[in-house]
């Protein structure tokens, strides 16, 4: 037979103020936890958005970035060529693309960042389907103008629309500023590749990446035969999801790393939080238990409902630190990603499974924090405990 | 000591509680320690710069080189004593994971200019003789577990190629936050093999400035004389282009700081609220030690005696598991160029660890204190 709550919620209430502070360690454990894992995710997620599963993206062979790719002007016609790749009226839906990096000053540091500086074409944007000009206007081509990440207007002095921008011995303007849902293009500004090349003494005609708008989604396969077979394409072909996938591990295996060994630390101590709280409760409730023994339950009964207890404070602390953390859910930060070297912007991703992670890990320390208590209060003598009254 | 006794059975009253209590100080102070390591580590490359030494880069980012040429001119400037360049190598070994920093430098400058780090002088004289030699630093060794002799094989990302190198040299660190994870190699051995765009040019200049010559008009000498041509310099102190890095890694590591120190304290809280509880619980014996003659003062310094001293016992083995635990090396293996727990935050550590215990005894010390002997016997 069990015991009923209602005995364990009273019991809660009269020794609130150990409880209330079991319930805190609990819920800062909890709370870093999860705001842990939603920078993460964040992360994560701006790369991955960038990337669509309908797109190839293709660099040299061997190259660890873009930064270190190199593909030539005769590589792209056969890749532009290729059945595999969505075409229209106005021809391939083919986007090759040069990158920089510009050192920008932040604006609330006034240090530099390392910005990614795209070039491309103005077919970019119907290949990358996500990005939109949300102010102002796309730029055009053969003309020295810009259109700016809305992170890094935010971010960066001297970009936002109307200025002009002195960047490898050339003036630019700045015409609009493009959105694409928080991904890393965000966090970039784009103009036009050619002129990109020749104001950064570039050879021109050569290109870093390649992004193909393909004809469905499964022809990603026989894409990449086509270009193993063709011996002048020195190239990787990549989904362009797990490119960018690939390229947030790094810094996302870090956050994890850091965080899930800083919240398991704070763990161990929340549970001997818990524990000194359901010590302390049995060793009040010495008599207590000992009638409720006395009166029929057994020792089962005993153990579960001091369980259940320290269960009970445990989820309050993990809902009060989930509480706290769901205002961090879409706030933008920002830190630099080692595998681009650009700095990117972020916005933190608390998502109902970490959420259900967070609610987890604290049942997890209610349990190692009240089973040693709760065996110690079933295994109490009845007639000596009892004897004490 | 003749409390001694007294104070001992004090504490193994309740065993568990002592126990948990110390553990809760000891969990809380590793977790000080272990935050105070990880803002060292993102730290570090400010702390150990040379205060003397510029560094000069491409206008436009790091990532632009600059003309061999420019060697010459910059050691023209008056106030300039010495100048190095080296190049960012950025290939992979063995795998992408195995992240760590490859440095093409001058062998015949970069030694004087960065006496931080420690070559023996026989394995620098092989390093001179072997155009394919190469030097790692002490941790980066240490992880692959590479020895003097080994053949090294690279796989070239910006450089593309294999590429293979003779390990000729460990070098140590003179601080214990100077960098150990570096790889360096000949830059005139990247320059053979390398495509014919990277041919006379260099990734960036370390300078050092002439004692008593005024840096801040140094940097400004060097970037005007490049201003306005296709490679416009950017100089700025060592510590400064550190800092930039920092600046850029952002809020990861002010986040990690400020969330960790206010559970830092929701921990001392909970170790601080049990040690009152075990106070309030004993008002009975402590009336009992005024009845048989204890003063105030002897009840209050009995009290707080015995609180700050799980308070230190605790702080002491976290500090003690922290500094052994860095001293492990870095756990994300390579992320960090040092993961050094500094001394200044173990004091820090001890010093929060005595006050927090002496806050946490300060309230039933004084209720003891003040407790009316009368008033207490009779609630036995």
């Amino acid at each position: 037979m069990a015991l009923p709550l209602v005995y364990n919620l009273e019991s809660v209430r009269a020794r609130w103020r150990t409880t209330i502070v079991a319930i805190l360690g609990i819920a800062g454990t909890v709370g870093v936890f999860v705001a842990m894992l939603a920078l993460a995710k964040g992360f994560q997620a701006a790369l991955i958005t960038s990337g669509d599963p309908d797109n190839a993206f293709v660099r040299r062979a061997g190259a660890t970035s873009e930064l270190d790719s190199a593909i030539t002007l005769d590589q792209l016609r056969p890749l532009e060529d290729a059945a595999e790749v969505q075409r229209t009226g106005d021809g391939p839906l083919a986007s090759p693309e040069v990158v920089v990096v510009a050192a920008l000053p932040l604006k609330k540091t006034g240090t530099d960042a390392n910005v990614q500086v795209r070039g491309v074409t103005p077919r970019a944007l119907e290949v990358h389907k996500a990005v939109k000009v949300t102010e102002g206007r796309f730029f055009q081509k053969g003309l020295l103008e810009m259109v700016v990440g809305r992170n890094a207007v935010r971010s960066y002095k001297g970009v936002a629309p109307g200025d002009t921008l002195r960047l490898g011995g050339s003036s630019w303007t700045i015409v609009g500023v493009m959105d694409s849902n928080g991904s890393a293009f965000d966090s970039e500004i784009w103009c036009d590749a050619d002129l990109l090349n020749s104001t950064f003494q570039r050879p021109s005609g050569v290109y870093q990446s390649v992004t193909l708008r393909l004809v469905s989604r499964d022809a990603l396969g026989a894409l990449a035969a086509r270009v193993a077979g063709d011996p002048r394409l020195r190239v990787q072909v990549e989904r362009e999801t797990d490119y960018y996938a690939k390229a947030s591990r790094m810094m996302t295996n870090m956050i994890l790393g850091l965080g899930s060994m800083v919240a398991l630390v704070m763990g161990v101590g929340a549970v001997f939080a818990a524990l000194n709280t359901m010590y302390s409760a049995v060793a009040e409730r010495t008599r207590e238990v000992a009638t409720i023994r006395a009166v029929g339950f057994g020792g089962g009964a005993v153990v579960v409902s001091f369980v259940l207890e320290a269960l009970f404070v445990s989820l309050a602390g993990g809902l009060l630190g989930c509480l706290a953390v769901l205002p961090l859910n879409g706030l933008t930060t920002s830190t630099m990603n080692f595998q681009t070297f650009s700095h990117l912007a972020f916005a933190f991703r608390v998502t109902p499974l970490l959420l259900g992670f967070g609610l987890a890990f604290a049942l997890l320390m209610g349990l190692a924090g009240g089973v040693p208590p709760a065996i110690r209060a079933a295994r109490l003598p009845v007639t000596a405990a009892l004897r004490d009254l | 000591m003749k409390f001694w006794p007294l104070l001992l059975a004090y504490l193994t009253r309740r065993k568990t509680r002592t126990l948990l209590t110390v553990g809760s100080f000891a969990v809380s102070l590793f977790l000080f320690c272990l935050l105070a390591t990880i803002r060292a580590g993102f730290q570090s490359g400010v702390q150990a710069a040379g205060a003397d030494r510029l560094v000069v880069i491409n206008k436009v980012s790091l990532i632009q080189p600059l003309p061999l040429a420019y060697r010459d001119r910059i050691l023209k400037v008056p106030g300039i004593k010495e100048a190095t360049y080296a190049n960012w190598f950025g290939g992979v070994y063995q795998d992408e994971r195995n992240f760590f920093a490859q440095f093409a430098i001058d062998h015949t400058t970069y030694r004087q200019m960065f006496p931080e780090f420690v070559v023996p002088d026989d394995q620098w004289k092989a390093f001179e003789a072997d155009k394919q030699g190469a030097i790692a630093g002490e941790s980066t060794a240490k992880r692959f577990g590479w020895k003097v002799g080994d053949r090294i094989p690279i796989k070239g990302a910006i450089f593309p190629g294999n590429w293979e190198f003779n390990l000729v040299g460990i070098y140590k660190g003179r601080r214990p936050n100077d960098d150990l994870t570096q790889f360096w190699f000949r830059w005139d051995h990247l320059i053979e093999k390398a495509p014919e765009w990277a041919k006379g040019f260099v990734g960036w200049y370390t300078v050092r400035v002439q004692p008593g010559a005024d840096a801040v008009a140094v940097t400004k000498d060097i970037d005007s004389r490049f201003a306005n041509s296709p490679w416009e310099t950017r100089t700025q102190s060592e510590q400064a282009f550190m800092a930039s890095f920092v600046e850029q890694m952002g809020n990861i590591g002010f986040l990690m700081t400020v969330i960790g120190s206010v559970v830092f304290f929701t921990l001392l809280l909970v170790a601080g609220n049990t040690m009152a509880m075990s106070v309030r619980e004993r008002t009975g014996e402590l009336a009992v030690l005024k009845t048989v003659g204890f003063t105030d003062l002897a009840v209050l310094a009995l009290v707080l005696v015995e609180v700050i001293l799980i308070a230190l016992v605790g702080g002491a083995i976290g500090i003690g598991l922290a500094k052994l635990f860095t001293l492990r090396g870095d756990p994300t293996n390579g992320m960090f160029a040092s993961f050094y727990l500094p001394p200044s935050a173990m004091a820090a550590g001890a010093a929060l660890t005595l006050l927090v215990g002496l806050l946490a005894g300060l309230i039933p010390a004084t209720t003891a204190m003040r407790l009316q002997v009368v008033q207490a016997l009779r609630k036995l």
